[in-house]
């Protein structure tokens, strides 16, 4: 008996006798928008407003008091590259079991690229975003986004993430529309996001 | 130019007066249609049945009986886009090289009527009349295979004394569908009965198609709701003038 | 556990049980309008939606014209990314596979993220033969498990159910699953919502195996993509220390930029939004550098055929395996709004069901999937919304003509006989024409003892004094005598 792995091959040659490939088309990419243009900052900020995300904008040096502002009362950990000083924070070794992150009531990163057509944040889990569980587990997400950071829409997202990187993409907070195919906020994902958009001073 | 008319095989046993109707209009448009005596049905029931086999002599026979038209004018979206989209799959079972050629040269040339209108005949305007409250049920066949769009809608808005009254969701399926109507009897009727509670609403005395397959189902509910509702067919509100008005058909 | 599909009647009969049930009507009349008109609203928002279509219908044909190809370079990019590649024939190869690994590590337990594919396999109820509980965490999948229920569609399983049933549920089946749903449940669906993150959490944060499909599997760089709402996926994603990932062997796309078209065809077709709330992507093993592991540390991904060989092999058919399982045909389809997704005897539902089913199973073995073909008045609003351009219509009537050609040779079905008459009538124009002189006793005869499929509901109309034919030839087209 041939094993899985040659017939399944065969049987996709098989299949697929007589049948021409089509060339792939030269790459789709267009020129990627150097400079986030105003526009497309507001248009990130209302489209992530719209998901019923908490979006606020402020400068680099506002940012420490605006985040002390935001956080809820609890514990609140930060991945160790975080730029920005947040008080009394646990700062993670990677050793914290989820069962222990969830006595964490919030988190804050950073952020690889914000999408200002789809109003999505996406992190790529590097130090100043830390490890997938810690900003997955706790109730509120603090993320900050600068505002050189937003692209016009998906495509130019794309262009910039690394594939070997894990990915998150986030657009609003947790969100379920299983009962009457109604939208409600709050399921297993962090029931409050908090969006801080920052321009340089 | 010459034309031929598709009369199709349910207008030609049970709606002759919409064959008729299609007659006048475009006589009164100073086009002469021809009737290939030849013709009998597009081979739908079949393609759409699973019986391609028994389809290829009436495709033979469609393509035998308009072949050498420069154009081929049919009242019915359903039929237009069978001998438009489906003859070739049928022409391709036969493995006959003569009738895949003969296929592909009749095809192209079938107008449903709101087509031919607007795009040969270039006229929205046709001159009519028609003083009742009408609503119109653009048929599945005709908006989604053909993309007759709002053809049917612009030629019924320019017929003097009409009142259109829209339809709600329009543009949902009646419940048709050829043999599923009775292969399916139950969800084809769940369905017929919602398209006639939307047309109840209207407030219509009238509800127009391009397709009296549809209609023949629509109209069937309407009955037997005892609604007062009649069915007419596109081609005979755009044949009415004061002289000669047609009311329809109360089933 | 949930409940099977195996032994579902034909779809005409299943059909007619549901539409007598009038809340199960009421309820998919509700869900599916909202979802119509929220779909609307966001797909108008784009002003180059047909160029999507057409791009998102490319990539997927692509790597499926040089599919072969594609899975050689899959397998060798995840394998270099630290993945464990497996393949499997069939459902009971592939849940042999997941069972396999659930043991190797002693798990009496894996949480899965909503996936078609482990439902199409049955791989819940093969890892219960095992002793393994296996707990479904997206909102819909846990109301159909809690209620031993079956599917009812693609995005939203539970899309037969309305609060008020949702709340019955939780209220008198969380407590048997693990922790109970609180005493003060109301029906508000923020309220439901809470219950399922509360019941679920214990279970997310001790689990050891994960379980998850793919939306997508990219060949260039050996990364798998999960599309969801509620972060159960991201929890099933992240915090156990294995993952182990079935993926049916269509979902594969050529090139990281592939995703472009996808990503922004998928959550507008599907929920109606902008962007669906989270979507993860992995490549095999994320050990950093500097600083803390992310992510299971032992991955393992499942290609599994079980039919796609055979629907690829379907020139016609293979369009199908573009499908994204946005379920946009489901919620526009007529005849899926009324009879519901159990009518259709598979996890796969509605017009994309009606073609899958038979494309991955063939046809001329059993009734219910030759039933599937014909349960559509091949109206066209399925093709009209895909995202990927299947061509659901088309579809439909060549699986028609496959269902009839499995059946030829032997005695005609009345209605194979009936066709064979017509084709005899229709290919002369003087017997169509004798013919049409009895229509008028025709229709007289239906009316009286014609097929209660019709007339059941529906007046036949009255028969014509003549023909058109005869009429034409009488009046010279009208010319002589147009009365």
């Amino acid at each position: 008996m041939t094993d899985a792995r040659t017939e399944i091959l065969a049987r996709v040659r098989e299949a697929l006798a007589g049948s021409a490939v089509e060339p792939a088309p030269p790459s789709a990419r267009r020129d990627l928008a150097s400079v986030a243009t105003p526009e497309v900052v507001d248009l990130f900020a209302e489209r992530v407003a719209d998901y019923r995300a908490v979006v606020e904008r402020c400068g680099a040096d506002d940012l420490e008091d605006r985040i002390a502002a935001a956080l809820p009362a609890g514990q609140v950990i930060v991945p160790s590259g975080l730029s920005v000083r947040v008080a009394d924070a646990i700062v993670d070794d990677g050793t914290l079991t989820a069962a222990e992150l969830d006595r964490i009531a919030a988190v804050v990163t950073e952020a690889r690229v914000g999408i200002a057509e789809t109003g999505t944040i996406v992190l790529d889990h590097t130090p100043d975003q830390g490890r997938r569980a810690i900003s997955l587990v706790p109730d509120t997400h603090i993320c900050v986004v600068r505002e050189d950071q937003v692209v016009p829409d998906v495509p130019d997202a794309i262009a910039l993430l690394d594939p070997a990187r894990p990915l998150t993409w986030i657009s609003g907070p947790s969100a379920t529309s299983d009962i009457e195919l109604d939208r409600v906020e709050g399921v297993h994902g962090p029931r409050t996001l908090h969006v801080l958009i920052t321009h340089p001073e | 130019m010459r034309v031929a008319l598709m009369v199709t095989c349910i207008n030609d046993a049970l709606y002759p007066s919409t064959g008729q109707a299609v007659v006048r209009l475009l006589r009164r448009l100073g086009v002469e249609v021809d009737f290939p005596q030849a013709q009998t049905c597009c081979g739908q029931p079949m393609v759409n049945t699973g019986y391609l086999d028994e389809a290829v002599p009436v495709v033979r026979t469609f393509v035998d009986a308009f072949a050498g038209y420069d154009a081929v004018v049919t009242p019915s979206g359903s039929c237009a886009g069978s001998a438009r989209h489906q003859h070739s799959i049928v022409a391709r079972r036969s493995g006959d090289p003569a009738l895949q050629e003969a296929v592909a040269e009749v095809g192209p040339k079938v107008y449903e009527l709101s087509e031919f209108l607007i795009d040969v005949l270039k006229v929205t305007d046709v001159g009519a009349y028609y003083p009742h409250r009408v609503t119109y049920h653009p048929t599945c066949h005709s908006l989604r295979m053909l993309g007759v769009g709002d053809r049917p809608r612009r030629l019924l808005e320019a017929v003097r004394g009409i009142r259109l009254v829209d339809l709600p969701q329009a543009d949902q399926c009646c419940g048709f569908g050829g043999t599923f109507a009775v292969k399916n009897a139950d969800t084809s009727i769940a369905m017929g009965a919602d398209k006639a509670r939307h047309i109840r609403e209207t407030g219509a005395e009238i509800v127009v198609a391009g397709d009296n397959s549809c209609l023949t189902h629509i109209g069937g509910v309407l009955s037997r709701q005892r609604s007062g509702v009649r069915t007419v067919h596109l081609a005979e509100i755009l044949a009415s003038t004061e002289a000669r008005s047609i009311e329809g058909t109360l089933r | 556990m949930s409940g099977t599909f195996v032994g579902m009647p034909a779809f005409p009969t299943a059909a007619r049980e549901a539409l007598a049930d009038s809340q199960l009507r009421h309820n998919l009349a509700h869900a599916t309008g909202t979802i119509r008109a929220k779909r609307a609203r966001v797909v108008a928002e784009v002003p180059d939606w047909e160029e999507l279509r057409l791009a998102g219908a490319a990539v997927k044909e692509r790597a499926l014209l040089d599919l072969d190809t594609q899975l050689v370079r899959l397998e060798e990019t995840l394998t270099a990314n630290g993945a464990t590649v497996h393949w499997a024939r069939d459902a009971a190869e592939a849940n042999a596979i997941v069972a396999s690994i659930a043991k190797t590590h002693a798990a009496e337990e894996v949480v899965k993220v909503k996936s078609m594919v482990t439902q199409e396999i049955g791989l819940n109820e093969a890892l219960a033969a095992e002793g393994i509980a296996a707990w479904e965490t997206d909102l819909a999948e846990l109301i159909v498990q809690l209620g031993d229920d079956l599917p009812s569609h693609i995005l939203v399983p539970a899309i037969h159910r309305n609060r008020a049933e949702i709340r019955e549920i939780f209220r008198s089946r969380m407590a048997a699953a693990g922790r109970p749903a609180p005493s003060d449940l109301t029906d508000e669906p923020a309220v439901l919502a809470a219950a399922a993150r509360e019941h679920l959490r214990e279970k997310f944060l001790r689990a050891k195996v994960g379980i998850s499909g793919a939306n997508f599997a990219v060949a260039e760089t050996g990364t798998l993509v999960v599309v969801e709402s509620e972060g159960n996926g991201r929890m099933c994603l992240t915090l156990p220390e294995v993952l182990v990932s079935v993926v049916g062997i269509e979902k594969v796309v050529s090139r990281w930029e592939d995703l472009d078209p996808l990503l922004r065809l998928l959550p507008r077709s599907s929920t109606g939004e902008r962007m669906n709330p989270y979507t993860s992507t992995w490549s095999g093993i994320h050990a950093q550098e500097e600083g803390p592991s992310d992510g299971p540390q032992e991955v393992h991904v499942v290609l599994l055929d079980n039919g796609r060989t055979r629907a690829l092999a379907d020139e016609v058919g293979r369009q199908a395996l573009r499908c994204i399982r946005c379920s946009a045909c489901l919620n526009v389809c007529p005849v899926y709004e009324r009879t519901g997704g159990h009518a259709y005897g598979s996890v796969y539902p509605g017009p994309i069901g009606a073609i899958l089913n038979p494309l991955l199973k063939g046809v001329g073995h059993d009734d219910q999937t030759d039933s599937l073909p014909y349960a559509s008045s091949l109206c066209g609003a399925c093709f009209e919304v895909c995202p990927v351009r299947i061509d659901i219509p088309s579809v439909l009537v060549d699986l028609r003509a496959q269902v009839v050609d499995a059946h030829r040779g032997g005695v005609p079905k009345p209605e194979a006989a009936a066709m064979k008459g017509a084709a005899y009538v229709l290919g002369r124009s003087p017997r169509l024409s004798a013919l049409e002189r009895l229509t008028g006793l025709g229709m007289r005869f239906a009316r009286r003892f014609g097929p209660t499929a019709w007339t059941g509901a529906r007046d036949l109309p009255d028969a014509p004094g003549e023909s058109f034919r005869a009429w034409w030839q009488r009046t010279d087209g009208g010319r002589k005598d147009d009365a």
